[in-house]
């Protein structure tokens, strides 16, 4: 089982849109696929049509109580589960514990016993930096980080990366990606280039910055399921063929 | 992702619709519906009550399917409790074996594979591996096939969510021709084809329990609804008015007790006389060389209870038929000899020490050529008139022993009395024989006891309704042994100097110009024929406890119990036969 999480400090980066059109090309594909929906927003939830609620909450699943397994719903979409977003995963942080005695490795421990049944997990995070961002950045095996191209964002990855290096023992992978590009706007292009160019951890494929995309919360579907042709749909498969080949 | 767990319903028509399925033709105010689309169409009209109804065109599994469900003649999956699926795709298809309620076990591809086949040429994968062993060595026959259209709808919640699948299967299904419709063939003549009434099954969407339940409750309710309780397979066997496991090698005449003699040897007879004719078309097609075996056992029975049974049927008819079923026994031993070689040949060639098994080759090949001039012969002699006569004669005369209601001027012994007198007697023959024989005795008086034995195992199954079951089992158990020591004894003998006959044969066809013979295949069988001696000698050194076993004095309890049923049982201390040591 290989986990992938979007994360980014920001929010409206376009984690949950590259979150549910990964997940949804790699269901394509044939992978057994879940989706966990940890922002409380319940975005990627709303996408799927399903409703942002868990049995017990955040709480039931992070104390055990209730399994993960017991809370997934089966998306419209052949090989494709999600894990839907619940208002109370916003007290995560206090879950997971407090400054004397933080859990960091819960969610990847609570994610376990789900390799028989996936190959393929993807963790849509909430925007900040926190108890719950660094549990996903223990539990993932790839970390996928939407950038806006900005000179600002770029900091915001080299501090992501510098951060993650300090980890002791299994340190995701970081890769990061173009996202919201605006093809009209010079430094947009001046950065995607040069950076993708100059650092390794960046993907050549970025995703632009499209109505398409936003008619997903309308359509309330991945665009690679919706509108498979379209750009859009080209530049997340080019994206996740780009993040397969580098597992390989 | 789906969940498995299905909720299915037969949608057949409400009684006292009598719309017919065949007038499909326009009545002039549009084209007439099929049934089926009606049913689907109320169902689906139900379900709208709660759900928005969605048809989902391509689905996974949707769209016309073909299927052919397969099983031996005599039924060993269905028997076993597995259910073995041919799908037929464009090109080659699927082999699905699952248990009887439908839980997978196993799948594997198959291409250009036509069934009606020896299972030894089904190709290699995990179907295979599993029914290898239980059916060996009969031939997969097809056993009906079904031509189905399968429709997908999703229903969809108030959000647009498909929260569970509807499919609806319409199938017409066929009987195949060759597989065993035992004694139903004889009166009934079945339906070829059906149409399976309309089924549907609803599949939950993983965590949306509730609306899946929800839609089940609303086709329950649709007029004409009721649960799903047999498989497609199950169904349309039913349809076409066909019974499983309805072949049996075996015999069972329902005989009692109190019948008159002559009515249940009768009714046994008629019995192997079924057995016998059921097997006549797979011999003749040779579809797998248990057709063959499964005659000539119904044969052997025959003439074992003519000569021990006669007594309550007319003379001439038991000394007729005895010289026809003798005929008919002969007829059939070279194939069937030539038919064990080569299904042992693998295991021969494997023992070889000296050997190779490329040795065997021309040996092999010189089996195969022998068979196919006997199995000639022997199709030849079915297809003619004798037998013809033999087996309708028998047919009349037999029936009208069973059916004969005026009582002979004598008293006839009951089927009990007629048991009870002839096991006995069988039984004594054996202790008799078998007690004379000691170290030095010739090969040939084993072959005798070997014969006598048969006999006696056929007298106790033809009986067996009669006797005590715990003692029946336990001195059937001992006496199998007891022949499976003294048949491998005989079968050795019999290889060992079918092998030296076959070897001059096969020089002799080398002299006349046929294929040469390798000194190399010569002495490797050599190698076998010694190896056929040492099994032999194995099975001549086992006989004394064996036969010790069956009818020394620690057997001696349960054989009076077995005799002494259905009268009163016998006194301790009076055995039912002689000391097998005092002849």
């Amino acid at each position: 089982m290989k986990i992938y999480a979007t994360y980014n400090i920001k929010g409206g980066v376009g984690k949950t849109t590259a979150a549910v059109n990964l997940a949804y090309l790699s269901a394509a594909d044939g992978q057994r696929t879940l989706l966990w929906d940890l922002d409380p927003q319940g975005a990627a939830s709303f996408l799927f049509r399903i409703k942002p609620r868990v049995k017990g909450g955040g709480k039931a699943l992070i104390r055990g109580t209730k399994t993960l397994e017991g809370a997934i719903k089966g998306t419209d979409f052949d090989n494709l589960d999600l894990l839907p977003a619940d208002f109370t995963y916003r007290n995560m942080d206090l879950l997971l514990g407090t400054e004397q005695r933080k859990q960091t490795r819960k969610l990847a421990q609570l994610l376990r016993p789900l390799a028989a049944e996936y190959d393929n997990v993807f963790l849509d995070c909430p925007p900040s930096i926190s108890l719950v961002s660094e549990n996903v950045m223990h539990a993932a095996d790839v970390l996928l980080v939407p950038l806006i191209p900005t000179t600002l964002s770029v900091r915001t990855l080299d501090q992501l990366t510098d951060f993650v290096a300090g980890f002791d023992g299994d340190r995701p992978e970081v890769r990061a990606f173009f996202s919201m590009v605006d093809r009209r706007k010079k430094l947009h292009q001046e950065i995607t280039k040069d950076l993708s160019a100059e650092r390794s951890g960046v993907t050549v494929a970025a995703i632009p910055a499209l109505s398409l995309i936003e008619r997903m919360s309308v359509e309330r579907a991945p665009v690679t399921a919706f509108a498979p042709r379209s750009q859009a749909a080209r530049a997340f498969r080019s994206l996740w063929s780009e993040v397969l080949s580098d597992q390989e | 992702m789906l969940t498995p767990g299905l909720r299915g319903y037969v949608l057949s028509p409400p009684v006292g619709d009598h719309k017919s399925t065949s007038n499909s033709k326009n009545t002039g105010k549009g084209t007439r519906k099929h049934p089926a689309a009606d049913l689907l169409s109320a169902a689906l009209a139900a379900l709208a009550d709660s759900f928005t109804v969605a048809a989902e065109r391509g689905a996974p599994g949707s769209g016309a399917r073909r299927r052919t469900w397969l099983d031996t003649f005599d039924w060993r999956l269905y028997r076993a409790g597995l259910v073995l699926e041919l799908e037929q795709a464009r090109r080659g298809g699927r082999l699905l074996l699952s248990q009887a309620d439908g839980t997978p076990r196993a799948e594997q591809p198959v291409t250009g594979w036509p069934p009606r086949r020896p299972a030894q040429d089904l190709p290699a994968g995990p179907v295979r591996d599993q029914i290898i062993g239980l059916i060996s060595p009969r031939a997969l026959l097809p056993v009906v096939s079904a031509v189905s259209t399968v429709s997908a709808t999703r229903l969809l919640n108030a959000d647009g969510k498909t929260v569970a699948r509807l499919t609806a299967e319409r199938a017409t299904v066929t009987a195949t021709e060759s597989t065993a419709t035992a004694t139903e063939s004889r009166a009934t003549a079945t339906e070829s084809t059906a149409e399976l009434p309309l089924r549907v099954s609803v599949a939950e969407v993983r965590g949306y329990l509730a609306p899946a339940r929800r839609a089940a409750a609303l086709l329950a309710a649709v007029p004409g609804a009721s649960p799903a309780s047999q498989s497609v397979f199950i169904a349309a066997l039913t349809a076409l008015g066909r019974h499983p496991a309805n072949y049996t090698n075996g015999v069972d005449a329902n005989i009692t007790a109190e019948l008159p003699g002559s009515v249940a040897v009768a009714r046994l007879l008629l019995q192997l006389l079924d057995t016998l004719e059921l097997n006549v078309d797979g011999v003749l097609r040779d579809i797998d060389t248990e057709f063959l075996h499964d005659f000539r056992v119904a044969v052997r029975r025959t003439r074992s209870a003519i000569k021990l049974l006669g007594e309550v049927l007319p003379a001439a008819d038991a000394s007729r038929y005895a010289r026809e079923f003798k005929w008919l026994g002969d007829l059939t031993t070279p194939t069937r000899d030539l038919d064990v070689h080569l299904l042992g040949f693998a295991a021969t060639a494997e023992h070889l020490v000296a050997a190779a098994p490329a040795d065997l080759e021309p040996f092999r090949a010189f089996l195969v050529r022998r068979r196919a001039r006997e199995f000639r012969r022997l199709a030849a002699a079915l297809r003619s008139p004798r037998f013809g006569a033999i087996t309708d004669d028998w047919r009349k005369a037999l029936l009208a022993i069973r059916d004969a209601s005026a009582p002979k001027k004598r008293r006839q012994p009951t089927a009990a009395e007629l048991a009870v007198r002839t096991t006995g007697r069988a039984f004594r023959r054996i202790a008799a024989q078998g007690g004379a024989i000691t170290p030095d005795s010739p090969p040939q008086s084993l072959h005798d006891l070997r014969k006598r034995c048969k006999e006696l195992r056929y007298l106790l199954e033809f009986f067996a309704p009669l006797h005590d079951p715990v003692a029946y089992r336990k001195v059937v158990g001992d006496l199998k042994q007891l022949q499976d020591c003294l048949g491998d004894f005989q079968d050795s003998q019999v290889q060992r100097e079918e092998i030296g006959t076959l070897a001059d044969a096969l020089l002799a066809e080398a002299l006349s110009g046929g294929p040469g013979v390798p000194a190399a295949t010569l002495l490797a069988m050599g190698e076998v024929a010694a190896r056929l001696a040492v099994s032999q000698a194995e099975a001549r050194a086992d006989f004394a406890r064996r036969f010790a076993r069956f009818a020394g004095p620690a057997a001696q309890p349960r054989i009076s119990t077995l005799l002494a049923k259905p009268g009163p049982p016998v006194r301790p201390g009076q055995p039912a036969m002689p000391d097998p040591k005092t002849p």
